[in-house]
This record gives structure tokens, C-alpha cells and sequence, in this order.
């Protein structure tokens, strides 16, 4: 392993400026939209009794998501032993703090009643997967945290190994328990199975490692460091993975459900008959996170291409948001079958038939800023602290790239 | 027969009635003060050998009559939310009558919905601060003092009984108090129940001569709703869940 040299950014350029400016603003307005909907209650969202998770939750989940898969790289370098991921460990763990906290920031924002999140954290009912993440959440920000600190820190270099792994258990723990606040959910067809929380991990390592590649691709465009094409390149392979394997669950998902009589409404409802949610499981997640991104990453035409490394990683994001919201709220949107064999007629509170949900512009705002927490709290970082390395030119991270 | 009566029988006709009166004008006081005598005193802890319940005649109840659903409204100011009839969908419903075709039959049925109490209720286990809790005698709650408004109890209950408060509201009625931000759903109408009465909706229901619903102490012999449910065959919704509710239909 090469003695990697890192630095922090200068923080003179334009887009520095700018990254922080647009942060800001995103950040204010979700402000902005939180002191809205506190104030004016969740009468102003698109949320109802009916759809009672809306867009603020896919945003949450999805960051929270990015948050434990982006460690990924981290751990392949400090627990798989792949030393060449190891320059990258660093910005690995400041993506799964940051983004994490922008995930949070959306979820506490969005609950009905913010001011009581210090209940939240002191009264708790351990029989409810919500409680558990709590700790989970919180833990591992303090894991990642120590993971950074061994990682820097000369003297705690041995344990830093360690430390990587309790911090590969913790999210893989993390993302089970995301996972499974659906997947204990008895009562709502779509849900109520235990491949939730395997496909959320799975959800999570693409999301992660595509982040990681879309902020690594931008920082050393905007730092004009060196990015080589290994360092790229092997990534992207992994990526391609990924991408099949949420595939493998998504297709095991559908199938199963498919094969269990009561389960065929949902399943029709979201594949065949359901509008925006067959459309966006089709064309968002199948289409363009999907077939698109694995073409791009495996042919021959493409897969040389850096454009075609940032492309797949876009997609792919687009597709797991796509997949989040088919998930979370196509399944909210199909109706509860609380009377097996009889049909409603009439109902006053919204038996009968498909839920609708539109997002309001506040929710939009509101789950942006959540991202835009994440990009500030990063761009700040990386101008504190040394988290990136001076150069990533092949050379300078392997010397089998040595000529 | 001699049609006319005596003087004597009148007489003996008389003092029969007077006395009635008498032993009914006496035993009265006694019943009522032992009906609230057998209520829960303010101070006493609410305890497990109670079990209270519900079973719904499907039979007879009546298509279009909404008399539960307005008690419910009036008992619990639902009536003065701001934006009850601009948002329905928002709306806070604790019962609401739904209307059911038999697939197979396609015989006709009406009936309440509310909160089935259940005794294994997923909207408890799944809440993270437990501000969602079961009570003793069977009671499913939400205590709005730590609600955090997270909804992930809508998201469990399998009967979509719960609601939330999405608007600040007002003239709130000192028995129920309801906030903004976080979820509610039917009480059984526990400071009724906790004073010996019944609840609103099953009043109205027996005011409107319906008598679709009965409530009581299903754990109870001596009930009426114990001895009901033992003579005639109900359903619970969702049985195949196992979450054995404390609302029983019969007729379904």
C-alpha cells in the first residue's frame, strides 16, 4: 500500500462558492417548508390519512440509504482487505455521516410534532423497529465517526481495522432494520415480507457507490485533481453488481407475490394497472435504473467512457428513487383489504378504490433540503479536514499502475 | 262475566298499584346507585379482568343511517374541524359506516368501522415511543402528550382506524383533547365508560331504535355482550391476522 498524501480543498473557486450558495438556499427553503407545515399542520402537503408517508420519506429513506451503502468503500478497503480502495476510505465515511444527517434532518422535519424529538429520544418502546433505528442511526454516526478519527489518527491505525468491521456489521444492521419498517408491516399487502430488508441492502450499496462516484467525479473536476481510469473503472464494475443484484431481489419480490393468490391485486395494481406507479417501476426503475445503467457499464461502445461511468451512476440513482417511490407509496396507494371476499360500496373514509397522492411543492422542498444538508456539511468537511487525496492518478494510489 | 267491578276490587286494584309505585320508587335509587357504584372510581386502577367489547348486528343495521358516526362527531368536536368537508381526505374519522357487496352472494351489508381494540395491536408494538398503548381492560390509546406525529401506526393498523391531525383545531372538548401533529382514533369513549356509561355512538345507535351495538365487559358472565356472544356466532375482521379485537360482527 502507497503512502497516500491528502489534502484539504483550497475553497477559492467559483463552483466552491457556488456549491455553498445553492446549499444554503435549498437548505432555507426547506426550512422554510418545515415552519410551514408546523405551523399550517400537513393540511398544505400532499399527504393524507390515506397516503400517510409521502415524498419527504423517499427522500429520507433514500439519504439514509445512500448513507449506509456509500461506507461500502470504506469497508472493502478496511475489511476486505482491497488496499487500492483505501485513499478513498476517508470521503467514504464522511458521505455516510453527512448524508445520513440529511436523511434524519428530512424524517424529524417532517414528523407531526419536530419539538418532541427529544421524547422520541428518551422514551422507548423496544418492541417497535422505529425504536431500534433510533439507536441505530444514532450509533452508527458515532461508529463512523471513531472509524474517521482511527483512520486519521497514526496511533490508532491497528484498531482502525476493527473499527471497520464493527462499522460493516452496523450498517448492514442499519439497513435491515430500514428495510424492515416495511417489511413488519402485517397488515399492507405490498409489504409484510422479509425480502424488504435484503433488498434494501442491496438498494443501499447502489445508491452509495453511485453518490460516492458522482461527488468523487465532481470534486476532481472542481479541484482539477487527477482522477485515473482504475480508479473508476473498478468501481463501476462493482456498481454493474449492484445493480443486478436489487434486480434479483426486486425480481424475487414480484414473484413471490405473484405466486400468493391474495397478493395479485397489489401485483397487478403496480405492474400493470397502477399509472404513475406502473410507469415509474417500468420506465424509472426497470428502464433508466436498470437496463440503461448496465448497458452503459458493460458494453463494449460505452463502458470505456467516463461520461458513461457518471451516466450509469445518475441513472441508477433515478432508479432507486423510482423503485422507492413505487415501493413506498404505490403501496400505500392500493387500499387495505380489510374485508376479504366482499366488495365496498360505500365508504366514508376512502375504502373503496386506489389513494391518491400528489406531493406538494413543500414536500419537494423540504426533501431537497435534506440533500442539500448532506452537500453542505460535505463541502464544508472537505474544506476543514483532509479527506481527500492529493492525487487519484492510478500511479499515485497503486504502484501496479507504475510504468 | 260481570262486566262492572266492585268497589273492593277497585279498592284491591288500587292499594296493587300504590304499592308498586312504592317498591318501584324505592328499588330505583338502589339500581342506579348500584350501577354506579359498579363503575370505576376515579382512583381505581384500571385492571385486566376487564375486557371491553363490541359486537355489531350487521343485521340491523341500517343502510344510509349515520347516527353513530354524528355521535361520535358531536361527542368529540370533530364537527368544528376547519377543513372537514374542503379535505376529507384529511379528516379525522374515528367510525365511519361502510357499505359491503358478498362477492360470491352479492348480498348487502352495512356497518361501523371504528378502532377494533385489538388485543394484539400492531399500531403498539410498531410505535416508537409508545405513546400508542393498550390499557388494562382492553382500551387502545394514544397518549398525545408523546406523539411524536411519526404516523408509522397508520401505516400498521389493518383497519385504517387511526387518523391524524393535519390542522390546528378548535373548541376542543375538555374530555378530548385532540392536537395537530399527531394521531388519534376511537377511545371507546373511555371518560363515558370509565363514569359507567356507554359509549355515544352506541347510545345514539339505541336512541335511533336501531340497537345495532352492544357494549360491555366481555369478560364479563354476567353481561349481556358475554352471554350474546355466546349464543350467537360473530366475526371478528381480519381474524386470519390474529390480533383477536375487541369488535365482534355478527351476521358477516
Amino acid at each position: 500500500m502507497k503512502n497516500v498524501t491528502y489534502s484539504i480543498i483550497e475553497g477559492k473557486s467559483v463552483g466552491f462558492y457556488g456549491g455553498i450558495v445553492i446549499s444554503v438556499l435549498f437548505i432555507l427553503l426547506g426550512l422554510f417548508a418545515a415552519y410551514n407545515m408546523e405551523h399550517h399542520g400537513h393540511v398544505i402537503t400532499g399527504m393524507s390519512n390515506q397516503i400517510v408517508w409521502g415524498m419527504p420519506h423517499i427522500f429520507a429513506i433514500f439519504l439514509i440509504l445512500a448513507a449506509s451503502g456509500v461506507l461500502n468503500v470504506a469497508s472493502i478497503s478496511s475489511v476486505f482487505r482491497k488496499t487500492f480502495y483505501h485513499p478513498l476510505a476517508r470521503l467514504s465515511a464522511l458521505l455516510a455521516i453527512t448524508l445520513l444527517i440529511g436523511g434524519l434532518s428530512v424524517l424529524v422535519l417532517d414528523l407531526g410534532r419536530p419539538d418532541r424529538l427529544v421524547v422520541a429520544m428518551t422514551s422507548y418502546n423496544l418492541s417497535s423497529i422505529f425504536a431500534w433505528n433510533m439507536f441505530l442511526y444514532n450509533g452508527f454516526l458515532l461508529v463512523c465517526v471513531v472509524y474517521l478519527w482511527f483512520m486519521m489518527e497514526r496511533r490508532m491505525q491497528r484498531y482502525y481495522p476493527t473499527v471497520g468491521l464493527v462499522a460493516f456489521i452496523w450498517r448492514l444492521i442499519l439497513t435491515t432494520g430500514t428495510g424492515s419498517i416495511f417489511g413488519f408491516l402485517v397488515a399492507r399487502e405490498a409489504y409484510n415480507t422479509a425480502i424488504m430488508a435484503p433488498l434494501f441492502i442491496a438498494l443501499s450499496l447502489v445508491l452509495g457507490l453511485a453518490v460516492f462516484l458522482i461527488v468523487l467525479i465532481i470534486d476532481c473536476w472542481e479541484t482539477r485533481c487527477h482522477l485515473g481510469e482504475a480508479i473508476l473503472h473498478r468501481p463501476k464494475t462493482l456498481l454493474g453488481v449492484f445493480i443486478a443484484a436489487v434486480f434479483y431481489f426486486v425480481l424475487v419480490y414480484h414473484i413471490s407475490h405473484l405466486y400468493m393468490t391474495g397478493r395479485h391485486g397489489v401485483e397487478y395494481f403496480i405492474l400493470a394497472n397502477g399509472g404513475i406507479y406502473t410507469v415509474l417501476f417500468w420506465g424509472g426503475y426497470m428502464f433508466l435504473g436498470t437496463v440503461l445503467p448496465l448497458l452503459l457499464l458493460y458494453h463494449q461502445r460505452f463502458t470505456k467512457s467516463r461520461a458513461s461511468v457518471a451516466a450509469a451512476s445518475i441513472l441508477s440513482i433515478l432508479g432507486g428513487f423510482a423503485l422507492l417511490y413505487v415501493i413506498i407509496i404505490g403501496g400505500q396507494a392500493y387500499p387495505l383489504e380489510i374485508f376479504p371476499g366482499m366488495e365496498v360500496t360505500s365508504s366514508d373514509f376512502f375504502d373503496k378504490g386506489i389513494h391518491a397522492y400528489t406531493p406538494s411543492g413543500w414536500e419537494i422542498m423540504l426533501g431537497l433540503s435534506g440533500v442539500a444538508i448532506s452537500a453542505l456539511l460535505t463541502v464544508i468537511a472537505l474544506r476543514i479536514l483532509p479527506f481527500m487525496p492529493r492525487s487519484l492518478a492510478d500511479a499515485d494510489i497503486d504502484d501496479t499502475f507504475k510504468h | 262475566m260481570n262486566e262492572k267491578t266492585s268497589p273492593t276490587q277497585r279498592e284491591r286494584r288500587d292499594f296493587l298499584k300504590t304499592t308498586a309505585v312504592v317498591a318501584g320508587m324505592t328499588v330505583a335509587p338502589g339500581v342506579l346507585l348500584y350501577s354506579v357504584s359498579q363503575a370505576k372510581q376515579a382512583e381505581d386502577a384500571v385492571t385486566s379482568k376487564v375486557r371491553w367489547g363490541m359486537l355489531i348486528d350487521t343485521n340491523k343495521c341500517a343502510k344510509g343511517c349515520n347516527e353513530c358516526v354524528s355521535a361520535c362527531a358531536t361527542e368529540h368536536g370533530f364537527i368544528d374541524d376547519p377543513h372537514r368537508d374542503s379535505h376529507p381526505e384529511m379528516a379525522a374519522q374515528w367510525i365511519r359506516k361502510v357499505g359491503l357487496r358478498d362477492k360470491q352472494t352479492k348480498k348487502e351489508y352495512s356497518l361501523p368501522v371504528m378502532c377494533q381494540h385489538c388485543e394484539h395491536p400492531p399500531c403498539v408494538d410498531v410505535c416508537p415511543t409508545g405513546a400508542s398503548f393498550k390499557r388494562a381492560d382492553g382500551i387502545v390509546l394514544v397518549d398525545r402528550h408523546i406523539c411524536i406525529g411519526c404516523r408509522y401506526c397508520m401505516m400498521a393498523c389493518p383497519y385504517k382506524a387511526r387518523s391524524f391531525i393535519h390542522e390546528t383545531l378548535e373548541n376542543q372538548k375538555p374530555y378530548s383533547p385532540r392536537g395537530k401533529g399527531t394521531v388519534e382514533s376511537c377511545t371507546f369513549c373511555v371518560h363515558r365508560i370509565d363514569k359507567g356509561k356507554q359509549p355515544a355512538c352506541v347510545e345514539a345507535c339505541n336512541k335511533a331504535g336501531h340497537k345495532v351495538m352492544l357494549f360491555g365487559d366481555m369478560n364479563d358472565p354476567s353481561s349481556e355482550i358475554y352471554k350474546k356472544l355466546k349464543e350467537v356466532s360473530s366475526t371478528a375482521l381480519r381474524p386470519d391476522m390474529r390480533l383477536n379485537p375487541g369488535i365482534r360482527y355478527q351476521g358477516l
